[in-house]
């Protein structure tokens, strides 16, 4: 039994330590809100919080999760920075079809936390994690510069 | 009902002719049918016959199942206001969700912030053709829709005009409410709902329409995406989200090789494995490859790291079967030695060979496009439940009606006892049009005794087994004069069909990929020949994303391009002037008989248009402005999906060879909009998959397996790589003239607009995509 702390409620799972946070969340809590794409780390859609850090869910094994702070799309916009990151996403009209999005937004969310002012090199190199097949990079860029703003992040 | 005539029955007494077949129309189910109906083995298709010209239906028209524009399929009021609109397309990202209901919406004068969505099951009788392919929607969906809302608020306002016992003259639907003119007495939607709702559905010829200046929401682009607040915040449900009680978790080992069978299997490791429950082969499928799983072992688990870990102990022994030897690089050379010999001749204006020969100077290239694999975000997913005689099915699907035949089929069950549930689709480009992964949920629910099952494929399956864009090489000739002008115009283009995924026997390109930029190219060349030498297909060919426009346009738009360079003239004036002057060429004049299943006569193809993109796509662009070293830029226009779209790329090459785009200016004609913000979302996007096609796309065979497992092979383009700045300029449109194609058309003229800027930049020729590391130095 693994004792995982998941948007903020304590639950332990019965499965085996290696099993990836992504699949324990999508198939077994039902938080799935959290992609999968790759499997190995390639392309950001499987992105959630581990005690304040961006992580990819999917090469990310319980164990090593066991009583930490997982935080996932589902509770993101619980805080100030998620939220006006959502509210961004839908104002600029960042989704085309959206599957990708819930991890753009958590790695956006890690990003402006660790710097509420980021450079357009600096959101390159947060973002570039992120898969988007649909391409809708300028927005993604333009959504997080909204938040930012919104934060009071301006630069 | 409305069986269209060009799902031809005669083509298979009409085989030996020796004339061209024409795929008319073709949508991805249409074929199934025409197929299915001539044992698998002749495709839907029939004959410029003058008889069957005149009997011949375009647009909506041609599609299966037509069109449906009653209210009564589409719209229902509850009594407290909430408008419930059905879309029946399915959304992908390019906004359909958000678009079809806003005509509706539009037409019913109904208050938006009081409307809901509705996803239609497949049901093509009640809801006409969906699907969701050839980018179509809008303009195939626009009358229809605006039809639905028209008569609702017809229905609506002679319920008002009977409740108050008045004229209906005298009033008049606004904003979610029925006004009495000269009282002023005001009756919500809501109020009138159950009234309406008896009133007699109005005839499609007495339905008033909205003057164009009184939309409210077509057009303008001012409300937000439907699905927006959901996608941001992780509710949105896709087809992989799927959770019933009771579900099984699937993934399936699949022949590496198209063609290959399993040839034994020991499931005892795999059932050692925590969590697995079930093994389960999947009868394997022989091309011609259809829609049908390819076949091949799954593993049912109690989730889906379990089912994969589970398919990692699996002992298979594969027969790889005839395509084991399918090798790019050399199938890469036997398409240059096809290309560079005559083929068979698909138009001829003129004399290309005399006119060759008179010119001043001749010019020839060759250019070559790989395999794609469209990469959707959300890899195939769908589950099957079968209770009671009856089946479901849910997931991202873009041919709703197909899936619906197809799992029937296979479960030997009738239509009418499958429902599809269509979830939004975590990216479709063509590759969810194939309803493969739902028959295999299907399969293996039955093989459960109906338990729900959710077949996931991982992003390997996603890339080992996808219908693949073709793979292709263009070969060009020019006579040029002693201006640089060409005179005289040979394009030989050779790529597998998507016909062979139908039929084996095909190895010519068919009328729907001729008829995408390499037939139909409207220049002013008096001297024109093309040729389709064979080519025969070693994989699951399919429609990827604005389908055989990539390779076409690339090589047409990088050609002339070349001959500017060749003739030392501006490539924008130069392209303009091979374009030649505004007129309106029949497509049929270009021999092309399928023109995106639209009418000639309503979509002729206008070079006034593609000029027209060309030059303010080159205005917006500042095309001449003094630029810093390294950069250069590029243009290209192309016309497809009756649309006219042209781009401008910035490229910037560093001195090591490093590329950036700083900025793109895609200028779209394709009618009038009733979204611009998804027009130029759209764009954006188009834009993005054109860069990653030119810059890293490649899918390539080795020993008949691809060689990309994983995004770190199969890279597409990350923020890092897409342009930092795409400006859309939409040319306006009139709502009573025809619209063009959107999702589609944004791809083609990006990779020879890149190339060409990058020519300009560093004088390097790109001819071979990827780009990759040909720029390194």
């Amino acid at each position: 039994m693994i004792p995982l702390d998941i948007n903020g409620k304590r639950q332990t799972v019965d499965l085996p330590g290696e099993t990836p946070l992504l699949w324990t969340l999508r198939d077994e809590l039902g938080l799935t809100g959290t992609k999968f794409g790759c499997g190995m780390a390639l392309c950001g859609a499987c992105t959630v919080h581990v005690d304040g850090q961006a992580v990819r869910s999917c090469i990310t094994p319980i164990s090593a999760v066991a009583n930490k702070k997982v935080v996932t799309i589902e509770a993101v916009g619980a805080d100030a920075v998620g939220k006006a990151l959502q509210a961004a996403w839908v104002d600029t009209g960042v989704p085309q079809c959206g599957y990708c999005q819930a991890g753009q937004i958590m790695s956006a969310a890690a990003l402006l936390k660790r710097k509420p002012k980021p450079s357009d090199v600096e959101i390159d190199e947060a973002m570039s994690g992120n898969i988007c097949r649909c391409g809708t990079y300028t927005r993604i860029r333009a959504a997080i510069k909204q938040a930012a703003v919104q934060q009071g992040g301006t630069r | 009902m409305n069986a269209p005539v060009d799902r031809i029955s005669s083509a298979g007494s009409d085989a030996s002719l020796d004339r061209p077949l024409v795929v008319v129309n073709l949508s991805r189910r249409r074929f199934l049918q025409g197929m299915s109906a001539l044992g698998g083995l002749v495709l839907a298709v029939g004959y410029p016959s003058a008889a069957r010209a005149q009997a011949k239906k375009y647009g909506a028209d041609g599609m299966p199942n037509g069109w449906v524009d009653s209210p009564l399929a589409f719209v229902s009021i509850a009594e407290d206001g909430t408008v419930t609109i059905v879309c029946h397309r399915s959304e992908m990202g390019q906004g359909v969700r958000t678009g079809m209901p806003m005509i509706v919406a539009d037409e019913l004068e109904a208050d938006w912030k009081r409307v809901r969505v509705a996803q239609a099951p497949g049901d093509e009788k009640k809801f006409g053709n969906q699907d969701t392919d050839g980018s179509r929607s809008t303009r195939h969906f626009f009358e229809p829709m605006r039809h639905c809302g028209a008569a609702a608020r017809t229905m609506l306002e002679a319920a008002a005009a009977e409740r108050w016992k008045v004229p209906v003259s005298e009033v008049e639907a606004k904003n979610h409410e029925v006004v009495h003119r000269p009282t002023g007495r005001r009756a919500g939607y809501g109020s009138l709902a159950k009234a309406a709702a008896g009133q007699p559905v109005p005839a499609r010829e007495t339905l008033r329409l909205k003057d164009p200046k009184q939309f409210r929401y077509i057009g303008k682009g001012q409300l937000k995406l439907v699905d927006g607040r959901d996608i941001a915040t992780g509710k949105a449900q896709y087809g992989i989200d799927t959770r019933l009680d009771g579900m099984l978790y699937a993934v399936v080992a699949r022949p590496p090789v198209y063609g290959g069978k399993v040839a034994s299997f020991d499931p005892a490791e795999a059932l050692k494995v925590p969590g697995v429950q079930r093994v389960v082969q999947i009868e394997d499928s022989p091309p011609p490859a259809h829609f049908n799983p390819v076949g091949g072992v799954a593993v049912l688990a109690r989730n889906t790291w379990a089912a994969m870990q589970g398919r990692k102990a699996l002992k298979i022994t594969w027969d790889d079967g005839p395509n084991a030897s399918y090798d790019s690089s050399a199938f890469k050379t036997s398409l240059e030695e096809s290309a560079r010999k005559p083929g068979k001749v698909v138009r001829n204006d003129g004399d290309f060979d005399a006119a060759v020969a008179k010119a001043a100077r001749r010019l020839d290239a060759e250019y070559y496009v790989p395999h794609l694999a469209h990469a959707t975000m959300e890899p195939p997913a769908a589950t099957v439940r079968i209770a009671n005689g009856k089946c479901e099915v849910w997931g991202g699907f873009q041919s709703p009606q197909a899936t619906r035949d197809l799992v029937a089929k296979r479960l030997g069950m009738s239509a009418d006892d499958v429902t599809v549930h269509v979830t939004l689709l975590g990216g479709g480009f063509g590759r969810k049009s194939k309803p493969d992964y739902a028959i295999e949920a299907a399969v293996l629910s039955k093989a459960v005794d109906g338990k729900p099952v959710k077949v996931t494929w991982t992003r390997e399956d996603d890339l080992h087994n996808s219908y693949y864009h073709t793979v292709s090489v263009e070969h060009l000739e020019a006579g040029v004069d002693a201006q640089g002008k060409p005179v005289a115009w040979l394009h030989r283009s050779v790529a597998p069909t998507i016909i062979s995924t139908f039929n084996p026997a095909a190895k010519n390109e068919a009328p729907f990929e001729l008829g995408m930029g390499v037939i139909n190219v409207p220049f002013a060349i008096p001297n024109v020949r093309i040729e389709n030498p064979e080519a025969v297909a070693h994989t699951r060919i399919g429609w990827f994303r604005s389908v055989s426009n990539i390779p076409h346009a690339f090589a047409v738009q990088s050609f002339v391009a070349e001959l500017a360079a060749a003739a030392g003239r501006d490539p924008k004036d130069f392209l303009l002037e091979v374009i030649g002057p505004a007129r309106q060429v029949s497509p049929e004049t270009l021999g092309d008989t399928w023109n995106h299943g639209e009418s000639p006569e309503r979509y002729p193809v206008d070079t006034g248009r593609l000029r027209r993109v060309v030059e303010t796509a080159a205005r917006q662009a500042g095309w001449g402005r003094k630029l810093p070293k390294g950069h250069g830029l590029g243009i290209a226009g192309h016309y497809s999906f009756v649309s006219y779209i042209a781009a401008v790329v910035e490229a910037a090459v560093d001195d090591k060879g490093q590329l950036t785009i700083p900025r793109v200016d895609i200028a779209v004609d394709c009618g009038a909009t009733v979204n611009p913000d998804r027009v130029r979302s759209q764009m954006e996007g188009a834009c993005v998959m054109g860069v990653g096609a030119a810059t890293l796309g490649e899918i390539s065979f080795k020993s008949g397996r691809v060689e990309q497992d994983n995004f770190h092979a199969y890279e597409v383009t990350r923020m890092s790589g897409a342009p930092r700045e795409i400006r859309v300029h939409i040319i306006p449109g009139d709502y009573s003239k025809p619209m063009g194609g959107v999702g589609e058309p944004g791809v083609p003229p990006i990779p020879p607009a890149l190339c060409n800027a990058i020519f300009a930049a560093t004088g390097k020729r790109i001819r071979r995509l990827p780009i990759r590391d040909q720029l390194k130095v």
